[in-house]
């Protein structure tokens, strides 16, 4: 990952083997990539995700992280914080607050240019789309983000 | 699949084994880590119930298990009360009276683990039962398998030595139909079962019918342990007519792969050359055997609230 020229190691994490929920559930959720780089000791890291809610699953990404090292400092951006905290977790960077009831949904989506290039070349690369408990109303579009994390500007 | 025993590779759906396999490819990443250690399984407790010898089942157990973070119990006959005539049974309720959350049983007469399954609640995995399965063997050369070839579909694996006596054979057998392979096998006729060709797979007698063109071949141990009487002349007719050497090999595809469920005795079933280097694999199921049950105590380890079980 590249921005404004400076390479950035970018690590993958999933979360699952940390989470909090395994013995409430009947199912054992389906294991998923972690790709991370050698070492995080002495970085400051940057943690990205997408919707953050409850703040848990930035507690499990937390705890796997420190299996990987001691970095400097932790942040976390998000693109969406749609609110529900259920743990003393803030989030350094948001690209918008959205208020949704506890049962609402919101998806993020990557959109596609209509000439088929590269998604992250367009101005709003992509999409929010709430949709409300009560209605089932997809309400797209008015709740587009301009986010551009992971593109060149 | 949480609280469901693992007893048999035939009682496993081709989608269950799908699951268990990606399961364990996620388990590798863990393995490559400086800190080889997750807290999935905090405060689970699984007893390993091995009445029959085994260093490297156990172990491999033992290690999977630790890495999960579960406190991981070794209960064998000789440190036991087996000693005082307590029955198989007796033991198995006292263990469970132990509130473990799974456990692992090798036992050398087959059907044991079924029986022990019965008056426990928590989920047992069969770790070998006499001739009958050994699944977790069966799922970790799968894993193999599909690691080196991308694909287990239309693939020919051709199994050499002891069919009869073998549970790694038969749940081998199982496993590799159920994902779609040919299955061979080959071995002195006192060791192929008379109906060996019901189970769908196709018995040779020269090893190098059985071999031609396979991708995978897989060399059972000869396990003096289990033969009562002569099987064959001597382990050196045998190591003549199934021991496997380079210069055999050139009838198997060109990058056809060697298997081995160890330990190998030397110079009988592969030739030492063979035993330590490419295409032998040995060393890799091994390693994915800790991934493999690492997989699988992830995914069963864990008593459903009574109320939702079954």
């Amino acid at each position: 990952m590249s921005i404004s020229g400076i390479e950035l190691p970018l690590g993958i994490l999933d979360t699952t083997l940390y989470r909090d929920d395994l013995s409430r559930n009947g199912v054992r959720p389906q294991l998923r990539v972690t790709e991370m780089p050698s070492s995080v000791d002495d970085r400051i890291v940057l943690v990205v995700e997408d919707v953050v809610s409850t703040g848990r699953t930035i507690r499990a990404a937390m705890d796997a992280m420190i299996d990987f090292g001691r970095p400097t400092s932790v942040q976390v951006v998000a693109l969406i914080d749609r609110g529900h905290r259920e743990l003393p977790i803030k989030i350094d960077y948001v690209g918008k607050n959205i208020p949704t009831g506890a049962s609402d949904k919101v998806k993020f989506r990557s959109r596609k240019s209509e000439d088929g290039s590269n998604a992250t070349e367009l101005e709003a690369p992509f999409e929010v789309v709430l949709m409300v408990a009560a209605e089932t109303v997809e309400q797209q579009g008015e709740t587009s983000v301009n986010a551009s994390v992971g593109g060149q500007r | 699949m949480i609280g469901q025993d693992l007893l048999s590779i035939s009682d496993l759906s081709r989608e269950q084994i799908e699951t268990i396999l990606d399961t364990a490819v996620g388990m590798q990443e863990v393995a490559g880590r400086e800190i080889k250690k997750v807290p999935t399984l905090r405060g689970r407790t699984i007893i390993n119930l091995f009445f029959e010898p085994s260093t490297r089942t156990r172990s491999s157990f033992e290690i999977a298990g630790k890495r999960l973070s579960a406190d991981v119990i070794n209960f064998s006959p000789s440190s036991s009360s087996l000693n005082k005539a307590e029955s198989i049974l007796d033991t198995a309720k006292t263990l469970d009276a132990m509130d473990p959350d799974c456990v692992v049983v090798r036992h050398k007469v087959a059907g044991v683990p079924l029986q022990i399954s019965e008056v426990l609640d928590a989920p047992v995995i069969n770790a070998g039962d006499g001739a009958h399965e050994h699944p977790t063997q069966a799922l970790l050369d799968m894993l193999t398998v599909y690691q080196e070839k991308g694909r287990l579909d239309g693939l020919t694996v051709a199994i050499i030595g002891d069919i009869a006596h073998s549970r790694v054979a038969r749940s081998n057998i199982y496993g590799f139909l159920k994902m779609g392979a040919e299955v061979r096998v080959a071995g002195p006729p006192p060791m192929l079962p008379l109906d060996v060709e019901n189970f769908g797979v196709k018995s040779y007698t020269s090893l190098r019918e059985a071999i031609d063109g396979v991708d995978v071949i897989m060399a059972l141990r000869i396990q003096n342990e289990r033969l009562k009487g002569a099987h064959f002349p001597s382990i050196r007719e045998y190591s003549a007519t199934f021991g496997l050497d380079r210069d055999k090999l050139r009838y198997a595809a060109d990058d056809a792969i060697v298997m081995h469920p160890g330990p190998v005795n030397r110079g009988v079933e592969l030739s030492h050359d063979l035993t330590d280097h490419r295409p032998s694999v040995i060393l890799d199921q091994v390693r994915n055997g800790v991934a493999l049950r690492m997989a699988l105590l992830y995914l069963v380890t864990g008593r459903l609230p009574p109320s939702s079980n079954s």
